[in-house]
């Protein structure tokens, strides 16, 4: 009767963790869409009703998730990543379009998001496919089968047009790397992300002097040991430049004016002041308004419900994507410490939950959580707190919306449930 | 190894976090957050200004309402331009101007686009305000005054400028602050103390209630009425005097040192500062920079003065012991510094006190002067007792009392000599202008009015003040009911008092007598220099008198100023009587002199050095 001990087994610190960070967020939700005229917290015609009705489904859902058999999971993971699939193929037919985006299914009471349920299914198939006998992860093609499982759904959300969403996906790249992917194909990202930057910074001409430098300096400390092979360095660097002239070429040609505004406005590729200023508060302007709400907050905040910037609805999306900034607003450095810190947490207390499986398709599963856990709310505190450009998705157990506090259940429970399984692997 | 990559990458991004969330939240917070919260707003109830009356109780300075025009930039629609400017009463570059600095101010916030209309503009306006959408009209007070005396001493009103608000952060942009005067010095009385309320506004800048629910709002706290010690009948009557001369008048009551009247001439209707006209009649006064009528003679000129100065001379002679009143002089139409002679003008022969006194002798003060000195060894030491005596009737000095502007005067001492002329090389003969008013000392119209009260008292003063009640209670500030005694006996002041007494019966103010009133008094005649093309150029004499009467219970001391009015019985000594028959009596019965003053004009005079030819000074007839 492994159903009756599971909850002896799982694990009660991310259960907690859980638990406290859905409780901050519904707070915040409450405090962010509360109207003086309804105060009862079960109204259903109210967000933060609808949120609190979720929470509840949320947490059944857990409960069940912990109770099914755990070979449920790995065995059922292609059948629900194809499932998810076809749910967001369907959405060309059948999506509702809402604010601009069809990526909802209209189900009457609720609007069902199938992209954020496919961040499980594909953590799931992931990590099906990474840990079959038969995969090798050296092997070019069998890398190339792992991207596509992560880039179906990124193809599919991608004309919704959803690109935040589909960015997530990218983290699952993550899991590969744990899983013996070759680390300089990162470094090749990391690079081609550094020369990127660095191009619009401060423009092709430094980019190559600096390259050049690099390799000069690589070359003499080298040269004393063993003759270095020239060739793939100036394939390198010719390569690099060729990025470089390429970035300039997509950011000037291919962008439209509200993307390259973003970026000149995240990298202050703007010199003038004034225009800067007129940019942050136009395309900036949610983070603008976030930023300044933030700051607002001072130490400790102005208290619940008292938020003058959230009660005026200074920051538009503040209950979904922006809902970090009522925490920032009412509870201060002390309320956005105390997330950061409890997400810190329950990443790091995951990273040690994972890696204590013995089973490879749960430690896989369970790096792909992390990763779509991480990248969540690293691009959204980011975003909200203006050290990132403005990229829409949603935090983590905080953002009003049902699907995704589903989703982000699912995928958590489901890793819970691996977890608390792991001593009866060998079954 | 890659177990840690992740682990790290996850405490990185917390530690990346937390520092951005306290460079936000605990270095960049601002401190006086409420203000400057976009989502609260802060709308202010401002209560009226208090009113001014004057000592009896007449109303001098209320308030009145005006209009002012207000835009909101982005609820403008588009207008018929050339019409409104027409019911504005402005063209349209001017209005265009207009609209686009309310624009750069703020698109979504009010800006005064006209300010201070008239009433009548007001009601033409009013009917078809409603066409323009995005302008409104806005009632504002303004001053009013009930009295066309009086603009120096009473001052004015204006905004608020950058470096007010930075002083006293309790302004804001637009508010307005005593610029001058009473209006100045009594702002905070007048101005009571606005109250606030605190809006919640959202992000499309609308009401959406009271911020924390009212608890941050205060009330307004009304502005003070208050009570000066002008008598308004006597301001008006010298302002009148003084048409078409320049010079200052300051009227002191010598048992409180109330200032019965400050009056400076040229003046102004203080009307003109109030309402649309305002800053081009501001302009116009201010860039006035021959005639100055915005520059307070009572307060701030400084002219050398004269012979009423013999008077502290006569008691510092008398204190030191140095001479009696019996004490004769001989003068030879004049005296004798070293081998050079210096005139006077009091017909020659014997003097003493009495007679160098009310005759104004030079030689007869020359003498007391040299012998106050002649008394110490040294004449560091004579000067020092000297400047001790002369300071102690408060000149010299910024006085203390309750107005905004003032000058110190001068009273040489042994180390403005040691600066002009080198250690210890000058000697009592250098200074000995100083005996009769002339040489290096000089006093502001209000000190010399305040010393006139020092004498009347026979040894004592007020410190002068304008000030008589606030919101109805009677002031009583130590500063002004603690008499400040001069170095000079009670006694030694009757033998001057009678000279001065003489100066009316049979001296130099003979003809200014006014029946029934006993006046002691003393005229000065100033002579002055200017420079006209770099050229040092004698001017005709400044005339000067001070008086107070009656002599024996003196109500009133006074000091006119009149500039190059020549002899000091003309045209100061005349104002001098008139405003004393008109204080003491309430009316006039030297109507020839009343009439002589009210219709001549130093126009003439004051014409001389700016036209360009030679020019005579120290004309005889009048």
């Amino acid at each position: 009767m492994s159903g009756k001990s599971v909850f002896k087994r799982v694990d009660w610190l991310t259960i907690f963790l859980f638990l406290i960070l859905v409780s901050i967020g519904w707070v915040n939700v409450y405090s962010t869409t509360f109207s003086e005229e309804s105060s009862f917290v079960f109204d259903l015609s109210q967000r933060y009703g609808k949120q609190l009705f979720f929470v509840g489904v949320s947490l059944i859902s857990a409960f069940i998730l912990l109770n099914l058999e755990a070979q449920f999971y790995e065995r059922f993971s292609s059948v629900m990543y194809l499932i998810s699939m076809v749910l967001l193929l369907g959405l060309f037919v059948f999506g509702k379009n809402i604010a601009g985006a069809t990526s909802w299914y209209d189900l009457g009471f609720f609007n069902l998001q199938p992209s954020e349920l496919a961040k499980f299914t594909t953590a799931l198939a992931l990590a099906k496919y990474l840990s079959d006998i038969q995969t090798d992860i050296k092997r070019v093609k069998d890398q190339l089968y792992a991207l596509l499982i992560i880039f179906i759904p990124v193809l599919l959300i991608i004309p919704q047009p959803d690109p935040g969403s589909a960015l997530v996906f990218m983290a699952l790249v993550f899991v590969l790397f744990r899983e013996g992917l070759p680390l300089y194909y990162l470094t090749i990202a990391l690079l081609a992300v550094i020369i990127f930057i660095t191009t619009l910074m401060f423009g092709t001409i430094w980019v190559a002097i600096s390259l050049a430098l690099l390799i000069a300096v690589f070359l003499l400390v080298k040269k004393s040991k063993f003759k270095v092979p020239l060739f793939p360095l100036i394939l390198f660097f010719v390569l690099s430049l060729v990025f470089s002239l390429s970035v300039n070429f997509v950011f000037e040609n291919v962008f439209e004016q509200r993307h390259r505004d973003r970026f000149s406005l995240w990298l202050r590729l703007e010199k003038d002041p004034e225009k800067l200023e007129e940019i942050r508060k136009t395309i900036g302007y949610n983070t603008y308004q976030s930023e300044k709400a933030i700051e607002s907050g001072g130490g400790f905040g102005k208290g619940f419900l008292e938020g003058t910037r959230t009660k005026g609805d200074f920051v538009p999306e503040q209950d979904t994507d922006y809902i970090f900034t009522t925490v920032g607003e009412e509870w201060g450095f002390m309320g956005t410490a105390t997330v950061v810190l409890l997400f810190t947490a329950m990443l790091l207390r995951l990273v040690y939950l994972a890696e204590r499986q013995k089973s490879d398709f749960s430690r896989m599963y369970g790096y792909g959580v992390i990763s779509i856990l991480l990248i969540h709310y690293f691009i959204n505190v980011g975003m909200v707190t203006g050290i990132l450009p403005t990229i829409g998705i949603p935090l983590p157990f905080f953002s009003y919306g049902g699907s995704s506090l589903l989703g982000f259940t699912a995928l958590l429970f489901i890793f819970l449930k691996l977890d608390a399984n792991r001593l009866n692997e060998w079954l | 190894m890659k177990k840690f990559l992740l682990s790290s990458i996850i405490v990185i991004i917390g530690i990346t976090f937390i520092g951005r969330l306290s460079y936000l939240q605990i270095f960049r917070t601002a401190p006086n957050q409420i203000l400057e919260d976009s989502a609260v707003q802060a709308i202010y109830d401002y209560p009226e200004r208090g009113y001014i009356y004057d000592r009896n109780g007449d109303l001098l300075v209320a308030n009145q309402p005006a209009y002012d025009v207000m835009v909101i930039p982005r609820e403008v629609k588009p207008l018929d331009t050339l019409e409104f400017c027409s019911l504005l009463g402005i063209d349209k570059p001017k209005f265009l101007e207009r609209m686009q600095k309310a624009r750069i101010y703020s698109p979504r916030l009010p800006s005064v686009l006209v300010p201070q209309l008239s009433k009548e503009d007001y009601a033409r306006l009013q009917e078809k305000m409603r066409k323009y959408e995005g302008f409104y009209i806005q009632k504002r007070s303004l001053r009013y005054y009930d009295t066309h005396s009086g603009a120096n001493v009473l001052g004015y009103i204006s905004e608020v400028n950058e470096t007010d608000i930075k002083r006293n952060p309790y302004y804001k942009q637009g508010e307005l602050t005593g610029r001058t005067g009473i209006e100045k010095q009594y702002e905070e009385v007048l101005r009571g103390v606005k109250g606030v309320k605190f809006i919640q506004k959202d992000r499309f800048n609308r009401d959406i209630g009271p911020y924390k629910d009212g608890a941050l709002d205060t009330l307004p706290e009304q502005g003070k009425e208050i009570r000066v010690t002008l008598d308004k009948q006597l301001q008006e009557y010298g302002e009148q005097l003084m048409v078409g001369k320049r010079g200052g008048i300051v009227a002191i009551e010598p048992a409180s040192g109330e200032i019965l009247a400050l009056i400076s001439g040229p003046t102004y209707d203080p009307a003109l500062l109030v309402g649309r006209e305002r800053s081009a009649n501001y302009s116009k006064l201010h860039y006035d920079t021959i005639s100055k009528p915005t520059w307070d003679r009572a307060l701030l000129a400084q002219p050398s003065p004269g012979s009423p100065f013999k008077t502290l001379n006569a008691l510092i002679a008398l204190q030191e012991g140095v001479m009696r009143p019996e004490t004769t002089v001989q003068c030879y139409n004049g005296f004798f510094v070293g081998n050079k002679k210096r005139g006077c003008h009091c017909g020659g022969g014997l003097r003493n006190m009495n007679t160098g006194i009310f005759k104004s002798c030079n030689a007869y003060f020359a003498q007391a002067f040299r012998k106050i000195y002649e008394k110490y060894p040294t004449t560091d030491e004579g000067m020092d007792v000297w400047e001790k005596h002369i300071k102690s009737f408060g000149l010299g000095d910024y006085l203390g009392y309750d107005l905004p502007t003032g000058r110190k005067g001068r009273v040489p001492d042994k180390a403005y000599y040691d600066r002009v002329y080198g250690d210890n090389r000058w000697a009592p003969s250098f200074i000995i202008s100083n005996a009769i008013g002339q040489g290096e000392v000089s006093a502001t119209p209000i000190q010399l009015a305040n010393m006139t009260a020092a004498i009347a008292n026979r040894g004592y003063y007020f410190t002068p003040h304008i000030i008589k009640e606030i919101g109805g209670e009677p002031v009583s500030d130590p500063t002004f009911t603690t008499p400040h005694y001069t170095t000079i006996d009670k006694a030694n002041f009757e033998p001057v008092v009678q000279g001065m007494a003489d100066v009316y019966t049979q001296g130099t103010a003979k003809w200014l007598q006014v029946p029934g009133i006993e006046i002691a008094g003393k005229t000065g005649t100033v002579e002055n220099y200017t420079k006209i093309d770099g050229v040092r150029t004698q001017l005709t004499d400044h005339s000067l008198f001070i008086a107070f009467a009656p002599v024996d219970n003196p109500k009133i001391a006074l000091a006119v100023y009149i500039e190059h009015g020549y002899y000091g019985a003309r045209y100061a000594g005349h104002i001098a009587s008139l405003l004393i028959e008109k204080y003491l009596k309430g009316e006039i019965t030297r109507t020839d002199l009343e009439k002589r003053m009210l219709e001549k004009t130093l126009e003439a005079e004051y014409a001389k050095p700016y036209s360009g030819e030679e020019f005579k000074i120290n004309e005889y007839v009048w």
